[in-house]
C-alpha cells in the first residue's frame, strides 16, 4: 500500500460522514449519510444526503409516470405476458402518430399515449434541467453544467418536438423502445437520402469524437502527474518542474502545443456541447430544408464523385412506363 | 515446465498460428468479397458456415431421358387434359412423373390424383397444380428479365414438398390488448418476415400482393418541393421488404445498391434491375395465380385470415441468390414451356365445393410454418 505517498489516490478514508454547507431549510436535505465500500471504489465513498426538493420531487414523479405509460403499453402489446414483455423487450415500441393526425392529439391507441409519455418525460427532464440549474446557484457555482445539460436537451427535442413542428405532423418523431429507436434511425437516413453527407452529422461526429479523444487525454495526463500533486494544478501553473508544467511540457513536447490547465476544460466543455448542438442543427436541417443529403452533397462538392465501374443501368419503371 | 517442453510449445504455437494465417481456413468465419470502386464499402459478406447450412438439402433431381414427341397427343388420348394436351404422350407421362418426383415424391400421384381415375376433376390439388402448370410458363415466357435463361420448374420451389417451405400468408401478428392500448401499428416484434428484426411485419401484404405500398420514399431533388407523399414509417416499411430480400436471397444491401445513395440507379450494380423485375414478378404471381385460388384450397391450406398461400422472394430462392444455385433444369424439361394457357381462367363454384370435400388430413398449412421463425417471433 504505497498509494498513500500520493494525494492522488484510492484509499478511502472512513470517518464521520460530511453533511455539506448550511441549508436555509435544513428539512430540504434529506437522507441519513452513509459510507459505502463498493461506491469508493468509482467516486467518493459517501452517499447522500441528497436535496430533492419541488422540482427534483415532480422530476422524479413525471418520469416515473412516462416510464410507466412506456412499460405498460410495451406489455399490452404483448397481451399481458409476462413471459413475452421480457422476452421482446427490446424490440416493444411506442409509436408517434401517424401523419394523417398531424399536429393535433391522436387517439391514445394511435399515438396520443406516445404524445402523452413525451410530454411527461420532457417535463420531467426541464425540471431536471431547473434543478440542476438551481443547486448550481445555491451553491455559488458558475452554471456550466446546466448549460451543457440544455444543449442535451435541445438535441433531444430537436428529434421530437422542434423539427415534427416543422415538418407539420408527429409521425416524423422518434419512437420509444430499444429497436424501434435505431429502425427509425436507419430509416431516417435511408429517407432522406443518407445522412452522412449531412455536414452537421460529420460535425457532430467529428465533436463526439473529439470529447473521447479529449477526455481520455485530459485523463491520462492528470493522472500521470499526480504523483508531482497534479491535483493542484492552478497553484502550480507559474512555477517550474511542477506536476502542471511537467503535464504542459509532455505535450508540447509530443505536439508542439499545449492546452492549459484552465483551457483543457473550456475545449472539453465546448466539445461536448457542440456534439449535441451540431447534431440537433443537422436534424433540424433535415427534411425541412435538404431533402436529400447525398445530392445536396454532390451539389456542393462535399461528396466526390466515383468512377462507376458498373454496366449502364437505367430505372426499369422508366423503360416501362410504369412505377414500383 | 523444461526447456524442452517450452521449445515444443513455442513451435506449436507457431506452426498452428502460421498456418491459420496463410490460409488454413476455418469452418466458421466471414468473408468479403469486393463488388464494386475502391474505398466505398461495396462488398459481399459471406458467413462461411451459413453458406454450407443452406444447403443441406440442395439435391438436383436427376433429369429422365428426353421423351419422344412423335405419337398422338395426350389431349386427344386423355380425358380431362387441359393445359398439356399439345405433349406427346411420352412426354406427358415424362413430365407427370418429374412432378410426382418434385412435388410429391412420398405421396405419389394419389396427391393430385383420384386413386384410380386419373381424370376425375373431384381433388383440389389438381386444380392447383395445373394453374401452377400455367404460372410456370408465365414465368418462364414472360418474366426472363427475372428469371434470365435458367428459368424455374417445379421443383425450384417446391424441393420435394408438397408446399414450399417459404410461402406467406397475411400476417395479423400476434394478438395484443384492445381498447386504449397502444397500437403495435404492425410492427415492434421480432418479426419472421423481416428476419426477426422489430420492423414492420407483414411487409409481404404490403408490397407483394394487389395495390401495393410505394417503395421509392426518398426524394430524388436536394431541396424539399413539397411533393413527397412519403414519411418515415413509408421508409421502415421499405426497409422492412428489404431485410427479406437480403434474407431471402443471402444477399447484402450493396448486392444491388449503391450505399451512398440507395435510390439512383445510374450507380446501382445491374442485379438491382434483375431484383426490380422480381418484385414485379411476384406480385403479378399472387395476384393473377395463388390469390385467385383461394376459394380451390380446404380451410386447413389457407392462413389464419383465409387468404390463399402466396409467394415471396425466400420461396424460390430459398437463401440463395441463384435459385438451386443456378441448376438449369428447365433445360431439361422444354414440355413445361408447352403448356397452354387458357383464357381468364377463374375457379369457379364448382371447384370451390370440391375443396370442402377433399380435404388431406395429413397435409395442412400448419405442417409448413417455419418452426424457428415463430420460435422468433415468439407469440
Amino acid at each position: 500500500m504505497a498509494e498513500y505517498q500520493n494525494i492522488f489516490n484510492r484509499v478511502q478514508v472512513q470517518a464521520e460522514p460530511e453533511a455539506g454547507v448550511p441549508l436555509e431549510n435544513e428539512r430540504e436535505r434529506i437522507g441519513k449519510p452513509m459510507l459505502m465500500h463498493l461506491a469508493g471504489r468509482f467516486g467518493n465513498a459517501q452517499i447522500g444526503p441528497i436535496y430533492l426538493g419541488y422540482t427534483g420531487l415532480f422530476s422524479i414523479l413525471f418520469g416515473l409516470i412516462a416510464i410507466l405509460i412506456i412499460g405498460f403499453n410495451f406489455w399490452a402489446q404483448v397481451n399481458w405476458d409476462p413471459a413475452q414483455f421480457v422476452r421482446q423487450l427490446f424490440y416493444l415500441g411506442l409509436e408517434p402518430p401517424q401523419a394523417e393526425y398531424g399536429l393535433g392529439i391522436a387517439p391514445l391507441a394511435e399515438g396520443g399515449w406516445w404524445q402523452m409519455a413525451g410530454f411527461f418525460l420532457t417535463a420531467s427532464i426541464l425540471l431536471w434541467w431547473v434543478r440542476v440549474y438551481r443547486r448550481a446557484r445555491a451553491l455559488n457555482l458558475g452554471t456550466h453544467v446546466a448549460w451543457a445539460f440544455a444543449a442535451a436537451i435541445f438535441l433531444y427535442l430537436s428529434l421530437g418536438f422542434f423539427r415534427p413542428l416543422l415538418m407539420g405532423d408527429w409521425s416524423e418523431a422518434v419512437p420509444f423502445g430499444i429497436f424501434p429507436h435505431l429502425d427509425w434511425t436507419t430509416a431516417f437516413s435511408l429517407k432522406y437520402g443518407n445522412l452522412y453527407y449531412n455536414p452537421f452529422h460529420m460535425l457532430s461526429i467529428a465533436f463526439l469524437y473529439g470529447s473521447a479523444l479529449l477526455f481520455a487525454m485530459h485523463g491520462a495526463t492528470v493522472l500521470a502527474v499526480g504523483r508531482y500533486g497534479g491535483e493542484r494544478e492552478i497553484e502550480q501553473i507559474t512555477d517550474r518542474g511542477t506536476a502542471s508544467d511537467r503535464a504542459a511540457l509532455f505535450w508540447r513536447w509530443t505536439m508542439g502545443f499545449n492546452a492549459t490547465m484552465e483551457s483543457i476544460h473550456r475545449w472539453a466543455w465546448w466539445f461536448a456541447v457542440l456534439t449535441v448542438i451540431t447534431g440537433g442543427i443537422g436534424i433540424l436541417l433535415t427534411g425541412t430544408v435538404v431533402d436529400n443529403w447525398y445530392m445536396w452533397a454532390i451539389d456542393h462538392g462535399v461528396a466526390p464523385s466515383y468512377p462507376n465501374i458498373y454496366p449502364p443501368v437505367e430505372d426499369p419503371a422508366m423503360l416501362q412506363g410504369m412505377s414500383q | 515446465m523444461n526447456t524442452i517442453t517450452r521449445k515444443t510449445v513455442t513451435v506449436a504455437a507457431l506452426t498452428g498460428a502460421a498456418l491459420l494465417v496463410t490460409g488454413c481456413e476455418l469452418p466458421v468465419g466471414i468473408e468479403t468479397d469486393q463488388k464494386g470502386y475502391r474505398g466505398l464499402g461495396m462488398e459481399q459478406v459471406t458467413k462461411r458456415h451459413l453458406e454450407a447450412r443452406k444447403r443441406v438439402d440442395l439435391v438436383i433431381p436427376e433429369a429422365e431421358r428426353p421423351a419422344s414427341s412423335a405419337g398422338p397427343k395426350a389431349g386427344d388420348i386423355y380425358s380431362s387434359v387441359e393445359v398439356l394436351g399439345d405433349l406427346s404422350i411420352a412426354e406427358f407421362n415424362r413430365l407427370m412423373n418429374a412432378i410426382t418426383a418434385w412435388v410429391s415424391p412420398e405421396q405419389g400421384c394419389n396427391y393430385c390424383h383420384v386413386p384410380g381415375d386419373f381424370a376425375d376433376e373431384n381433388i383440389y390439388t389438381k386444380i392447383v397444380s395445373r394453374n401452377m402448370l400455367e404460372m410456370t410458363k408465365t414465368i418462364n415466357t414472360e418474366w426472363d428479365a427475372h428469371v434470365g435463361e435458367t428459368g424455374v420448374t417445379c421443383y425450384t420451389c417446391h424441393m420435394g414438398q408438397p408446399v414450399p417451405a417459404e410461402i406467406w400468408f397475411e400476417d395479423p401478428g400476434p394478438r395484443q390488448a384492445a381498447g386504449v392500448a397502444a397500437s403495435r401499428m404492425g410492427q415492434n416484434l421480432a418479426g419472421p418476415n423481416v428476419a426477426s428484426t422489430s420492423l414492420p411485419n407483414d411487409v409481404f401484404s404490403a408490397f407483394l400482393a394487389d395495390d401495393p405500398k410505394d417503395l421509392r420514399v426518398t426524394p430524388r431533388t436536394t431541396l424539399p418541393m413539397g411533393d413527397n407523399p412519403h414519411n418515415l414509417m413509408d421508409a421502415e416499411w421499405g426497409f422492412g421488404l428489404m431485410i427479406h430480400m437480403s434474407k431471402a436471397l443471402g444477399a447484402n444491401c450493396t448486392t444491388c445498391h449503391n450505399t451512398n445513395n440507395f435510390p439512383d440507379w445510374q450507380t446501382s450494380p445491374p442485379e438491382r434491375v434483375t431484383a426490380w423485375h422480381g418484385l414485379e414478378m411476384v406480385r403479378a404471381l399472387n395476384v393473377d395465380y395463388l390469390d385467385p385460388l383461394q376459394p380451390v384450397y380446404p380451410d386447413t391450406q389457407l392462413g389464419p385470415l383465409g387468404d390463399a398461400p402466396k409467394t415471396n422472394c425466400a420461396t424460390c430462392h430459398n437463401g440463395l441468390q441463384l435459385p438451386l444455385d443456378g441448376a438449369n433444369m428447365l433445360a431439361d424439361y422444354p414440355e413445361l414451356n408447352r403448356v397452354q394457357r387458357r383464357e381468364g381462367w377463374a375457379p369457379t363454384e364448382a371447384d370451390a365445393e370440391l375443396s370442402e370435400t377433399q380435404v388431406d388430413p395429413d397435409i395442412s398449412a400448419d405442417d409448413f410454418d417455419d418452426d424457428a421463425a415463430e420460435e422468433a417471433a415468439g407469440i
